[in-house]
C-alpha cells in the first residue's frame, strides 16, 4: 500500500452549536505575526496592501486580508486568499520581525443572535457593541487558553486560537452556543 | 475579580489577562561589579513589602504583551493608578493616604491583649 501524508484541517469534522449561536470551524487561511516599531508601519502599510492599525484593539481589513492589532508594536495578519504574508512583509525594506503562524492557528467562527453570549461563557472580555464594535480585536483569554477575538459583523465573531487547543477552544464555545441557546 | 487598567489597550481588563512582575523602580547600580555583596543583596534580594501603597510592575501577558507600572494597595488591592513604563512615579498624596509605617509584629499586636 502506497504510504501518503494527508494533511488534517485541526477541526476537521467537529459540528457543534445551536439556533441562537452557530460554531463553525474555519477555513484554512495564511498568518502571520508581525512586530515592528512605529517608523516601519508606513512602508509596511504598502507593503501588505493595508493600513497596519495604530489604536487599540483596532483592525484593517481589505480584500480577504485582515490586520488586527494586537500591541503597540505587533499584528496578526490573516489571509483568507492564502497569499504569502512574510514575502509581502519582505518587500517593505524596513526592520521588522514578521513570522508565518499560518498552520501554528487555527480559527473558530461563532454567529447567530447569541454569539457573544456564546463567546462569554469563557471570556471576560467585552464584547458589547459600544466597547467592541464591528473591526473590533482583541487578545484575551478564552477559559484556560489565550485567544484572539475578531469581530467580523453584527453577529459574527472569528475566534483564533493556537492549533493544539483548538478541540478545546471548539468545545468550549459549543458548550456555551448551546447554553446561550436554550 | 479585579479590573486593571492597562495604559497600552487604554482600558480596564480583566485580571486574568495580566501577570504580576515585581516592585517597580528598582534600578539597578551602574557600578555592580564594584559594590560590595551586602550592597547587591540589598539591591537584588531585599524589598520593602509595605502595609499600603505600592508601586509594582504588571504585565498584561495575555492582552498586548506589554509591561507597564501600577500603584496597589496591598489592603484593599484597589488600584490608584497604572502608567507606561518608564514614566516616572504618579504623585498619589491626593487620592491615597500616606503609607503606615507600623510594621505588625506579633508584639505589637497581641501584647496588649495579654
Amino acid at each position: 500500500m502506497a504510504e501518503q501524508a494527508l494533511r488534517k484541517a485541526p477541526l476537521g469534522g467537529f459540528h457543534g452549536g445551536s439556533a441562537a449561536a452557530h460554531v463553525t470551524a474555519a477555513g484554512p487561511a495564511s498568518r502571520l505575526s508581525l512586530r515592528a516599531g512605529t517608523d516601519a508601519v508606513t512602508a509596511l502599510s504598502k507593503a501588505l496592501g493595508l493600513d497596519l492599525p495604530t489604536k487599540p484593539k483596532t483592525s484593517a481589513s481589505s480584500d480577504a486580508r485582515h490586520a488586527l492589532w494586537l500591541g503597540p508594536d505587533e499584528w496578526l495578519l490573516i489571509d483568507e486568499n492564502g497569499a504569502d504574508l512574510a514575502a509581502l512583509a519582505a518587500k517593505a525594506d524596513v526592520l521588522h520581525s514578521a513570522v508565518d503562524v499560518s498552520h501554528r492557528n487555527t480559527a473558530v467562527l461563532v454567529a447567530g443572535t447569541k454569539a457573544a453570549a456564546a463567546i462569554a461563557s469563557a471570556s471576560p472580555h467585552d464584547l458589547s457593541p459600544s466597547v467592541f464594535p464591528v473591526g473590533a480585536c482583541a487578545r484575551t483569554v478564552l477559559g484556560k487558553i489565550e485567544v484572539v477575538i475578531f469581530r467580523t459583523g453584527e453577529q459574527d465573531y472569528r475566534v483564533e486560537c493556537w492549533r493544539s487547543f483548538a478541540p478545546y477552544a471548539f468545545g468550549l464555545l459549543a458548550e456555551g452556543a448551546e447554553d446561550a441557546g436554550l | 475579580m479585579l479590573l486593571i487598567y492597562c495604559p497600552y489597550c487604554e482600558e480596564e481588563r480583566s485580571e486574568l489577562e495580566f501577570r504580576h512582575g515585581g516592585d517597580a523602580h528598582i534600578a539597578r547600580p551602574t557600578n555592580i561589579a564594584d559594590i560590595t555583596d551586602e550592597e547587591f543583596a540589598e539591591f537584588f534580594f531585599l524589598r520593602d513589602n509595605p502595609k499600603g501603597l505600592i508601586f509594582e510592575r504588571w504585565r498584561h501577558i495575555h492582552g498586548c504583551g506589554r509591561f507597564f507600572n501600577a500603584a496597589r494597595d496591598t489592603v484593599s488591592d484597589k488600584f490608584y493608578a497604572s502608567y507606561k513604563a518608564g514614566e516616572p512615579k504618579p504623585d498619589l498624596s491626593a487620592v491615597h493616604p500616606a503609607t503606615e509605617k507600623t510594621v505588625e509584629t506579633y508584639e505589637a499586636t497581641e501584647g496588649t491583649a495579654k
